[in-house]
């Protein structure tokens, strides 16, 4: 199966459950289960080919440009952790079916850890870097909703949030560790970073990549000083921590740093980053751990020590320890994950992880017990258990390794470390399972449900498998260590056995164990004392740095962000000045090429009129009505300079936008205030001015000095006004651009229009809807109601007009592709015809008589324009290639038929919809407030027989 | 005639500006469409001020302003109606809403960061 497949399996899968618990948990548990298997096999699929020595890969171009190709490759590391994900994802799913009480919803428990499956077994197959940390980042997110899926817990959320918090930020850190690697390599493919060696070792940012790609490792792995989420990520569902804390989540960190191996180990930075960090881990680890009376707490904490003895064994730089550190993350999981699931059946039978309100459980419950003792032993370090092999491997390797000055340092370090470690191992097995059975458990535990307990057994089986037979381990170990040393170093001769003779890793096990049952006797006495010592508690310190930083950012928000739009206004404005200055004063200005334009008296006179009403709106303006009919007038002024200046579609339009906007205006300022009243201080105004004149001057002269220039570069206009006739069927250029050249944009632009449309409708709505409702039905108007409001006369006016307006709009909408007009001056003229009605009559007389809703009108628009351009694509050109023809009917001239018009009646549509439904919605806000309805067209009707209430 | 239209331009723009910065929703509105006007002008000018030569293709026609500014002006033209509708309907919806039609938040965003702390304390 591909491996493009085998990592986007469990994604696909994550839409299984959520589906299948409909069906029942048990079909939802089924179903989960087989798409992990699913991906299990397809993994399995591609080993033969690994076996043979190949690497498998599977590529596909995504963004080449950007070196972003989904590039997934397969050797043995990343196929060791690829089954351990799968492998031991498979055994939680079976665990977890029968965890999750009815309460939980197993739908969403199981998509949360498909998806966060998938993203580790993308972070393992990726060789690609970027891809790798897309799904570095998706772990972080899928475990956040892991760790966080008992949302009722505070502690689950808070854990779920520190988990995020810590690991998301040294997320951040590993991306620009990532890139700088990728930058020096020149390849974001890791299979070309793990070439370049010499390259990276050698280069000045080596050291600041290693140090933030570390921050992302330790991070994730729970390493020393980021240690402290991991304990608090425990007040996940136990199936969670099982699955995130033994095999996969926090040995991501370890992963990569395997990954990264051949590359960035053997310097001294390394070493004493890696080795130090891991020595200090595995110590605090162990020794917390050892205090801790929650089962989970407690194992929590010896993840973390155990991560540590991994972290310290891929810092010393050696083959061995390489070596070393595979076979321990493959013992780790096994026994690691069948102790949580232990925990987890504890809690779940007798409904308490609290060490010391347990004991005696040997006689009830003995196949968890076994299970449990087993894998304990194992973590303890004694022999026949795997954990044995492991550990003593490592003292070797730590007897080799030097740190400080003295050589007896790290391996005494390492004994007391592996002394705590067999101390906390043993309290768990002592102080859960035996001792008196107690009479007080808060519930009646028993050996669960087989489906419970069969996957820590397998896991336990594997334990004593690989204590008992580690050779049977050595072919897997040393394919895995071969791909982590890559071509830097040759797999050690070394073989994996219990027996190596009397050499000093063995009196050091020996202390270890010793010293571990002998502070297990102590245990009482030892814990009053660490009860008495004062120590950093994490998590107050870490909400203390989250509060501070909320606290800052938020007085920095508040400071920048304020609320006054009218100071960012200025702001902005000034901003935008300041930066012309700076461009005018620094740049070149290119001499006057164009000669200015004699002005016609009309020219003159027009202009005084702008600077008139401008003048007087500026200054009228607190009366909204003035300035509304002063707008209006500017509005014109500017129609009639495009008509002067040979625009003549561009007139038609701005006039016709300007008598729908100038309406809805009025309808809005029918429920505003009429009045704005004087409230800026003088100072207020002169600023305001000062900064208004200056913007105002800046764009004046831009446009001067611009008009003046001929231009930088020629045109593309030649190519429009050339191709026009020809190639659009039309000799009005600008409609032909609209509809033909730049048709892409315009089926952009009336889409826009809809949705604005639609939005208003919808706001409108929201404020029928909610509590604007009521307000408006006790408004009374700002002015007293017309008594006359749909007089007779201009009823029958706008009667008489409808009909000339709508031939118009036609007239104008079918010349549009030849001669000024088009689909947006028709569509807005034959809203005008409308509009007039409304205001004649009222809205819901106008609203009786409509036929169809705005809405599809606005929809028929834009599909008429899709389909269109999808019908040039049905006949081999782009999208929306326009053709045309002539065709003469009788009675009537030749005329043109192009297939532009298709598209410019969807472009009528779809304005005369949004404009028709923003000033619908404008009346109906207005008719809620007092607006009485009238079934009549006009109030006084001659022709109407008056009822016995009018006539009265 | 540049000087008239760069002159009519900057008026535009300087009464716009002014009363974008007023405080009341209303004139805001109205600000913001002069300034639609004037950038749509400005754009529309930087095709150059041609007079009596629209794009209109006719044989007795020997020269040709710049359709395309043009064209870009109409499509901008219509969308700005969309955008003083929505505006609007959001001013009136405040309005209608709070009875108060002031741009400024009138509280400050620390005072009411300092009332929601209080609450949760």
């Amino acid at each position: 199966m591909s491996l493009i497949l085998v990592a986007l399996l469990p994604f696909l899968g994550a839409l299984l459950p959520g589906i299948l618990i409909a069906g029942g948990r048990r079909t939802c548990a089924l179903g989960t289960l087989s798409v992990t298997a699913l991906a299990l096999v397809g993994l399995v699929s591609n080993f033969p080919a690994l076996m043979a020595g190949e690497t498998v890969t599977a590529r596909v171009e995504w963004l080449p440009e950007l070196g972003l190709n989904a590039t997934f490759f397969l050797d043995p590391l990343g196929a060791f952790f690829a089954t351990l994900i799968l492998g031991i994802g498979l055994l939680i799913i079976a665990y977890g079916r029968y965890y999750l009480s009815r309460d939980d919803d197993m739908g969403e428990f199981f998509t949360y850890l498909l998806l966060f499956q998938g993203a580790m077994v993308g972070i393992v197959l990726s060789d690609n870097i970027l891809m790798l940390l897309v799904f570095w980042e998706l772990t972080s997110l899928s475990s956040f909703l892991l760790i966080g899926y008992w949302k009722h817990l505070p502690e689950g959320r808070q854990g779920a949030r520190m988990a995020l918090a810590v690991t998301g930020m040294g997320g951040l850190a590993l991306i620009g560790g990532m890139l700088i690697l990728g930058q020096i390599a020149g390849s974001y493919d890791l299979t070309v970073i793990l070439e370049n060696r010499e390259a990276i070792q050698n280069s000045d940012l080596y050291l600041p990549a290693l140090v933030l790609i570390l921050i992302g490792c330790f991070t994730k792995s729970a390493q020393f000083p980021f240690h402290f989420w991991l304990p608090h990520a425990m007040a996940a569902p136990t199936p969670v921590s099982a699955y995130l804390h033994s095999a996969t989540m926090v040995k991501a960190g370890i992963f990569l740093m395997a990954r990264l191996w051949p590359v960035l180990s053997g310097s001294e930075a390394w070493f004493w980053l890696v080795t130090g960090a891991g020595l200090i881990t595995v110590v605090i680890g162990a020794v917390i751990a050892f205090f801790k009376h929650d089962l989970k707490a407690l194992l929590a904490f010896s993840t973390v020590s155990h991560l540590g003895l991994i972290t310290m064994l891929l810092g010393t730089g050696t083959a061995f320890g390489a070596m070393t550190a595979v076979f321990h993350i493959l013992n780790h999981a096994t026994f690691k994950a069948a102790l949580f699931m232990s925990a987890g059946i504890v809690d779940h039978e007798a409904h308490t992880r609290d060490i010391r309100k347990l004991g005696g459980l040997r006689h009830l419950m003995p196949v968890t017990v076994t299970i449990a003792t087993v894998a304990a032993l194992s973590m303890a370090g004694i022999p026949l258990f795997n954990g044995f092999v492991s550990k003593e491997m490592w003292l070797e390797e730590a007897l080799h390794t030097e740190m400080f000055g003295p050589v007896w340092l790290v391996p005494a370090i390492c004994t007391f470390a592996a002394l705590f470690s067999a101390a906390y191992s043993f309290r768990f097995i002592t102080h859960t399972f035996f001792g008196k059975k107690r009479d007080d458990y808060p519930s009646h535990p028993h050996d669960p449900n087989p489906g419970m307990w069969l996957p820590p057994a397998f896991l336990a089986t594997l334990v004593v498998v690989i204590g008992c037979a580690p050779f049977l381990a050595e072919p897997l170990v040393k394919g895995v260590t071969g791909a982590v040393l890559g071509s830097t170093a040759e797999v050690p001769s070394y073989h994996l056995a219990i027996w190596h003779g009397l050499k000093p890793p063995l009196f050091l096990s020996g202390i270890a164990v010793a010293g571990g049952l002998l502070l297990l006797l102590l245990h009482r006495f030892l814990q009053k004392g660490w009860d008495a010592t004062p120590r950093p508690e994490a998590k107050v310190i870490f909400d203390g740095v989250v509060g501070a930083a909320v606290w800052i950012a938020r007085r920095i928000t508040c400071i920048l962000h304020d609320g006054s739009f009218t100071r960012y206004a200025a702001i902005l404005t000034v901003t935008i000045l300041a930066a012309a200055v700076h461009a005018y004063t620094s740049g070149d200005v290119a001499p006057i090429t164009r000669a200015m334009q004699q002005p016609s008296v009309v020219a003159i006179v027009t202009w005084v009129m702008l600077v008139a009403a401008t003048g007087f709106l500026v200054w009228k303006h607190h009366n909204r009505f003035a300035a509304l009919i002063l707008l209006g007038i500017i509005g014109t002024i500017v129609s009639v300079a495009f008509a002067y200046f040979s625009a003549p579609d561009l007139a038609m339009t701005q006039i016709s936008v300007e008598v729908v906007t100038v309406v809805l205006m009025l309808l809005a300022l029918n429920l505003l205030p009429p009045r704005t009243p004087k409230e800026s201080s003088a100072g207020r105004r002169l600023r305001d001015g000062v900064i208004a004149c200056a913007g105002g001057l800046g764009a004046g002269a831009l446009a001067y000095f611009l008009m003046l220039r001929d231009f930088v570069a020629t045109p593309i206009s030649a190519y429009h006004l050339d191709n026009s006739y020809a190639g659009g069927g039309g000799t009005n250029v600008v409609n032909v651009i609209l509809v033909d050249f730049r048709g892409f944009d315009t089926f952009g632009e009336i889409i826009v229009l809809g949705i604005a449309a639609m939005v208003i409708f919808a706001l409108t709505e929201a404020l029928l809807s909610g509590p604007v409702r009521a307000r408006l039905l006790n408004r009374t108007p700002n002015e007293p109601l017309a008594g006359d409001r749909h007089p007779l006369m201009m009823v029958v006016l706008t009667r008489v007009m409808m009909p000339v307006i709508l031939l118009v709009g036609v007239f104008i909408f079918l010349r549009g592709h030849n001669m000024p007009g088009g689909g947006f001056i028709a569509g807005l003229v034959v809203a005008v015809a409308v509009v007039m009605q409304y205001m004649a009559s009222g809205f819901s007389w106008a609203t009786a008589r409509q036929r169809y809703p705005y809405h599809g009108i606005v929809g028929a628009g834009v599909m008429i324009a899709a389909l269109t351009g999808l019908g040039a694509m049905v006949l081999g050109y782009e999208f929306l290639t326009s053709s045309f023809g002539y065709i003469k009917l009788p009675y009537l001239q030749e005329f043109e038929v192009a297939s532009a018009l298709g598209f410019d009646l969807g472009v009528f549509l779809a304005v005369l919809g949004a404009v028709l439904l923003s000033l619908a919605s404008f009346s109906r806000l207005a008719r809620r407030a007092h607006d009485t309805d009238s079934k009549y067209a006009m109030d006084i009707d001659p022709s109407r027989k008056p009822t016995k209430r009018e006539g009265a | 005639m540049e000087l008239l239209v760069a002159s009519g331009i900057g008026i535009l723009t300087a009464a716009g500006l002014y009363l974008v910065m007023r405080l009341r929703t209303f004139p805001v509105i109205i600000g913001t469409a002069l300034l639609t006007y004037a950038v749509n002008v400005f754009l529309f000018a930087s095709g150059r001020l041609v007079v009596g030569a629209p794009p209109i293709l006719m044989e007795s026609a020997s020269d040709y302003t710049d359709p395309l500014p043009q064209a870009l002006v109409l499509t901008a033209i219509v969308i700005s109606f969309g955008m003083t509708a929505v505006v609007v309907v959001i001013a009136l919806g405040a309005y209608l809403g709070s009875g108060d039609d002031h741009v400024d938040d009138q509280d400050g965003a620390l005072d009411t960061v300092r009332k929601l702390e209080n609450v949760n304390r």
